[in-house]
């Protein structure tokens, strides 16, 4: 293997990998000595939810790749639809999903840039 | 809830966890989702070798996107590990809270270190809901078993979508990235049971692309430490006053 072959490869344990990798390694670290009712563990989890829900809202608000040829309106709109048939439908995250992506190809069809 | 599970042995436990894997909404959200990024991962052409690499190393969903993209059109990389860096916070909370899930007194560190590492959205959130059904002494096989299978199908979906990426019509490719924040979405929400994480979630969806679009820089972190402690804060004014 050249050299320009195996770059990709150390890009990705340093740019991919690595950074990371850090945080979850950080998380084995502080977690020591604690049990899952302590007040640390449930405000991690706070935490951790509310990051998640800041990811979820950046995916569908400005994505990357393909999902940018599909309109904001759209996106958004399939986001609700798919969390209301999960709300509505016996709160079955298969159903919720299956609408939302239904929605987002109707949407994406009707409304294609 | 799901019923308690007692298992004969760490075997069992791991199948179990195979099980649960194949009859999550994560199964086919993560084959969905990875052929997006293996056709994505054409797109810039990289090696589909590479692609499983990351798949193994990186193992979480938007900082593959990120990754790909970011390496793909060029960005510095400095640029593009801040930007891995950044999506991935969510990481450490998370392992915060597992953890105590999994381990035991006497659990070894290394014990530890493969459940640390396939700690990722899909497999914690399942976490979260499954284990405290488990016996504790089996929950780490159960956590491996589950994690490995959810591996195992993101990889070999990253290929077929490497290979079927020339054929992917761009609407379709489009509705295969949807399937990561669509699934989140509605997992986090089923998985918040308490009223702490339900503030904790809503917080979270208003904050992150308010923050993100005032480019201050390490909006998710401010996300979530300010939208989790207020949650928290919120949860325990609750618990005072009731």
């Amino acid at each position: 293997m050249t050299a320009l072959e195996l770059w990709p490869y150390v890009a990705l344990i340093l740019v991919g990998f690595l950074p990371n990798e850090i945080w979850r390694g950080l998380g084995l670290l502080l977690a020591r000595g604690l049990d899952e009712d302590s007040e640390v563990v449930v405000w991690s989890r706070a935490v951790a939810t509310a990051i998640l829900a800041g990811v979820i809202a950046k995916l569908i608000l400005f994505p990357n790749g393909a999902l940018t040829n599909i309109p904001l309106f759209v996106r958004t709109a399939a986001a609700v639809c798919g969390f209301a048939a999960f709300l509505a439908i016996r709160r079955s995250a298969f159903v919720g999903v299956a609408v939302g992506e239904a929605a987002l190809m109707l949407g994406g069809f009707v409304f294609a840039r | 809830m799901p019923a308690p599970a007692t298992f004969s042995s760490s075997g069992a436990a791991f199948f179990g966890g195979v099980k649960s894997a194949l009859a999550s909404v994560f199964f086919p959200v993560i084959a969905g989702t990875y052929v997006g990024i293996g056709a994505l991962a054409h797109d810039f052409s990289f090696p589909s070798w590479w692609l499983a690499l990351s798949t193994v190393l990186v193992w979480a969903a938007p900082a593959q996107v990120i990754l790909i993209s970011a390496l793909g059109t060029g960005s510095a990389l400095i640029e593009a590990a801040v930007a891995v860096s950044l999506s991935g916070i969510r990481l450490l909370p998370m392992v915060v809270a597992l953890l105590p899930l999994v381990r035991r007194k006497g659990t070894r560190l290394r014990q530890l270190l493969l459940p640390v590492h396939f700690t990722a959205v899909s497999m914690w959130v399942e976490s979260l809901r499954l284990l405290p059904a488990v016996a504790p002494e089996r929950r780490i096989s159960f956590c491996n078993g589950l994690s490995t299978t959810y591996m195992a199908t993101a990889t070999a979906s990253g290929f077929v979508g490497f290979y079927l990426a020339a054929g992917l019509p761009p609407l379709l490719a489009g509705a295969l990235l949807f399937l990561t924040p669509m699934s989140f979405l509605i997992s986090t929400a089923r998985n918040a049971r308490m009223l702490v994480d339900r503030v904790a979630l809503v917080l979270g969806l208003v904050l992150g692309p308010f923050l993100a679009s005032f480019d201050i820089g390490l909006d998710l972190m401010w996300t979530g430490v300010v939208g989790g402690t207020a949650a928290y804060a919120f949860h325990r004014w609750r618990e005072a006053t009731t």
